[in-house]
Formats: structure tokens, sequence, C-alpha cells
């Protein structure tokens, strides 16, 4: 009888009409479509797009050239070189971020002790050349210093969870 | 009803028949392929709704210049013809799926007067046509040299085959109840009293499903697109086309999809009749009836997965053909009876 019932059910189409009619519903409702460059869905603090250097208030970078970010890098993406500055602090001579290997995982903002590395809610960068997307240490601090308002401000939403 | 066309036709002398025949095929090709143009972005559209998105509307109000964007870049585009291909046949492929698909427009009647060729036989010539399609086809996966091409070949024609077998048998019961082979005979008999009642899609109703899937999977469309079948042979037969030569296959396709549709329309659903007994018949219903049949199309896309191969070739061979000789069968039976009311 089961098998009987079942032969109706798929000669006569009816799973396949059930299909139909639920698109047919789905053409009706609602889109849920985010028309990108003129809509933009709602971002996170803790958003983890484009990396940036901070500077402190001052205008000291906040670099220590610990290395524990490129330690803690699992796409190895990160390479520093470290040098004794004049007034004897350790800073780095090389700071890159190679952004075709990132993941964007965000540990190194997470390893850093003193919050210099940090990623932003910046996502629509891109790059015309090969090289474009190998960021060094000039280039980290630039877009650390556009969008430091930004920055500092995300940090502190987070800092309460910390 | 063409008198005023009279002077013309006696200064032209024997140059009018070709030039006359010339302006005819014009004035079907052209709209054809606007038709062709906007079948894509209504296809983009409806899918996109279906998946609650909103598809394209970049390229002119409501996305409306999208498809001569879409021509634009393909004309522009290079033609690749792979090293290893058949150059002649590889060329001629596109050509081949394309013509036949055009051709049979010839014995289409838009309305009661309004026909190229009003040939006796009609639909045998449709059968004829449409079957051709498949060398195209054929041709383009064996041309290419390619194994995807190949395979995507090998399944089109092994369809196509086994559907033409079972849209043959519909149109079979469709020929009993009409009594003729000609397209715009067929109309006329489903001419009546009662409006849509009188439509042969009543008492064919099962070779009505069996002709409409059957022309689905004869176009190569989804749930039947194995031929092409992304996910499995990547695009199967036109793998190595490109720009133009592809365009070609897709405008191929869809003249097909419209063509299947008008088809459907005469046979089951009362070509330029009007549903209602009422209201006047004419071309517009016609165009109605194509629309909700090409709308179908694109429904069937957006909601069925693609048929396993296996799948395809049982429902074809299995379940499609014991039908409708059943039914042809029925129909004949039926209309020795006083119950057929056809």
């Amino acid at each position: 009888m089961e098998k009987i019932k079942e032969f109706f059910r798929t000669f006569l189409l009816v799973e396949l009409l059930k299909g139909m009619a639920l698109t047919g519903r789905y053409m009706f409702a609602r889109k849920i479509t985010v028309q990108f460059p003129d809509e933009k869905t709602p971002q996170g603090y803790r958003f983890r797009g484009l990396h940036a250097q901070r500077r402190y208030p001052n205008g000291e970078e906040r670099c220590i050239g610990c290395k524990l970010c490129e330690a803690v890098c699992p796409a190895l993406a990160i390479k520093i070189e470290v040098a004794e500055r004049e007034d004897g602090t350790r800073r780095t001579t090389q700071y890159d971020i190679d952004l075709t290997k990132c993941i964007f995982c965000g540990f190194c903002e997470e390893s850093c002790p003193v919050d210099a590395i940090v990623e932003t809610r910046i996502f629509e960068y891109h790059g015309e050349n090969r090289g474009d997307l190998y960021y060094t240490k000039p280039m980290l601090l630039a877009v650390g210093e556009k969008h430091e308002a930004q920055i500092a401000k995300d940090r502190a939403s987070d800092a309460k969870y910390r | 009803m063409m008198e005023w066309l009279e002077p013309i036709q006696k200064m032209l002398g024997p140059a009018w028949l070709p030039i006359w025949t010339l302006l005819k095929i014009v004035v079907i090709v052209l709209p054809l392929m606007g038709a062709v143009a906007y079948l894509t972005l209504a296809e983009r559209k409806v899918i996109g709704w279906m998946q609650i998105r909103i598809g394209p509307n970049r390229v002119g109000y409501f996305g409306l210049l999208q498809p001569l964007a879409d021509g634009l870049k393909l004309l522009m585009k290079e033609i690749i013809v792979p090293s290893g291909a058949n150059k002649f046949l590889f060329i001629i492929a596109p050509i081949l799926t394309l013509m036949p698909a055009l051709a049979v427009w010839a014995v289409v009647p838009f309305n009661a007067e309004l026909v190229v060729a009003n040939v006796n036989a009609g639909l045998l010539y449709v059968l004829a046509m449409a079957s051709l399609g498949v060398y195209g086809v054929i041709i383009a996966g064996w041309a290419s040299n390619s194994k995807y091409a190949f395979l995507g070949s090998l399944r089109s024609a092994a369809q196509i085959v086994s559907y033409e077998i079972a849209m043959g048998f519909a149109l079979v019961t469709v020929l009993m109840a009409a009594q003729s082979l000609n397209l715009g005979d067929i109309v006329r008999g489903q001419q009546g009293t009662h409006g849509l009642l009188n439509w042969y899609f009543i008492p064919l109703f099962p070779m009505f499903v069996v002709y409409f899937i059957s022309g689905v999977a004869e176009t190569n469309r989804a749930p039947f697109d194995v031929a092409e079948g992304e996910s499995e042979i990547v695009a199967g037969f036109h793998v190595e086309y490109s720009g133009m030569a592809f365009a070609l296959f897709f405008l191929g396709e869809y003249a097909n999809m419209i063509l299947v549709s008008f088809l459907t329309s005469i046979m089951f659903l009362g070509g330029w009749l009007s549903p209602l007994p009422f209201l006047p018949d004419g071309i517009l219903w016609m165009f109605i009836k194509v629309a909700f049949v090409l709308f179908l199309f694109l429904w069937f896309r957006a909601t069925f997965p693609r048929y396993r191969y296996d799948q395809l070739m049982r429902l074809g061979w299995k379940v499609f053909i014991p039908v409708s000789l059943i039914w042809v069968v029925v129909v004949g039976v039926w209309m020795q009876t006083s119950y057929w009311l056809w």
C-alpha cells in the first residue's frame, strides 16, 4: 500500500509541485540584497580588516619590536627587523605585513602588549600591482594616523570585555 | 489584406519575391533576438527573486540595459580557437545550433493570418528542424577536442534521442485530436464556444506535461542541463567557446526555449484563441501564453536540482515513453466514443 502511495506521489509530481510552490512564494518575499556601494551592512567594533600601526598621543610610535606578533602569526605574514634607536630604546626598522598572506585572524592584535598593531574596520582596499598589498611600516603608520579616532573608539568599546 | 503593396510588387517585378521573403525573415528574426536578449534578463530577475535577491539593476533602470551590455561585451571578446580543435567544425558548430532554431520559425503561426510559410506538414517540419539542433552540440563537443566538451555532447546526444521519442508521441496525440499537421489548423481545431475548455491541454493533459518536460529536456535547460552541467563537466559542449561563438550557442538555446513555449501554446493552450469566449482572439493571447510557459522554464530552473544522468534516462525511457504510448491508445479509443468533446 505504501508503495502504491509512493508511486502516485512520484508519478503525479507532488514533490516537484511542492518545491515550485516554495520558490513561487519566495518570489514575492522581501528581498535581502544589500546593494553594496549604496548600502552597507552594520559592522561590529571587533571587525578585523586592514592593519594599522598606532602612535601614542605624543606622537611616539607604540611598537617596541617585541616580535610577539611575528611569532604568533599563523600565516607568517609579518616580517620584523629590530635595532636600537639613538635614545637607547628598541624600535623596529622594518615592519611589513603581506596582506596577501594574512588571514585576518587578529592574533597579532591580541598578542601585542602595547596595542601597537591593530586591525581596523577598513575592508574596501585594493592593490593594482603585485606589490601593492605588501604593507610596510610607513604605510601601516599612515593608516593608523588617518583612522586613529575610530581605532581608539573601537578599542574603548571593547576594553570592558578584555 | 496586402493590397497596398501591389504597386511596389509591380515595380520590383521578379525581384519582389526574394525581397519580400527577406523582409518577412527580418521581421521575425529581429524581434526574436530582442526577445532572447530580454529573456536572459527576465531569467536573472526571476531566479533572483526566487532566491530572495533582486537580480541585475545597475545597468539602466531596473537593469533594462543589461542584455545590451552583455551582448556588447560578448561582441568585443576574442574568439579563441583551441590549437587542437578542428577549426572548420569548431566554427561551424555554433552556426549549426542557431540556424535550425531560427528556421523553425518559418511555420510558427502568430495568429490566424500571420505566418511566414503556411506549410501543410508544419509539425513534421518543426520536429525535423528541432532535432537538427543537436548536431551543432555534438559537433561542438567533438571539434573542441576537449574531454569535458566531448562528455557534454555525448550526454546531449543521448538525452535528445531519448526525449525526442516521448515528444513525438505526445505530438501524435495532438495530431489525432486536431486531424492535421498544419500548426494553424491545430489551433483552429481548439476553437469552440467554451474558451479554454476547448483547448487540448484538458483531454491531453498527461501529454501536455510530457511534451513540456521533454521540451525542457530538448532545450538542455535545468533540471535537464546535463549537457552543460557546470558543476560536473565545467560547461559541457561549449567549454572551449568564447565571445560571439559562445553567444550563438546562447542565442540558440534561448531561441529554442521561446520556440518550445510557442509550440506548447499552439498545440495545447489554444494559440491565439482567447481563454474566455466573450473576449476577442488575438496575437496578444499568444504572447501571454508564451510568456507564461517561459516563466515556467525559469521557475523550473530556480527550483529543481539537476537530474543525475541515469535518472534522466530512466525518466525518458521508462516513464515518458510508456505513458505517452498508453495515452495514444487511450485518446484513440476515446475519440471513437461519444465522450470525445474536442
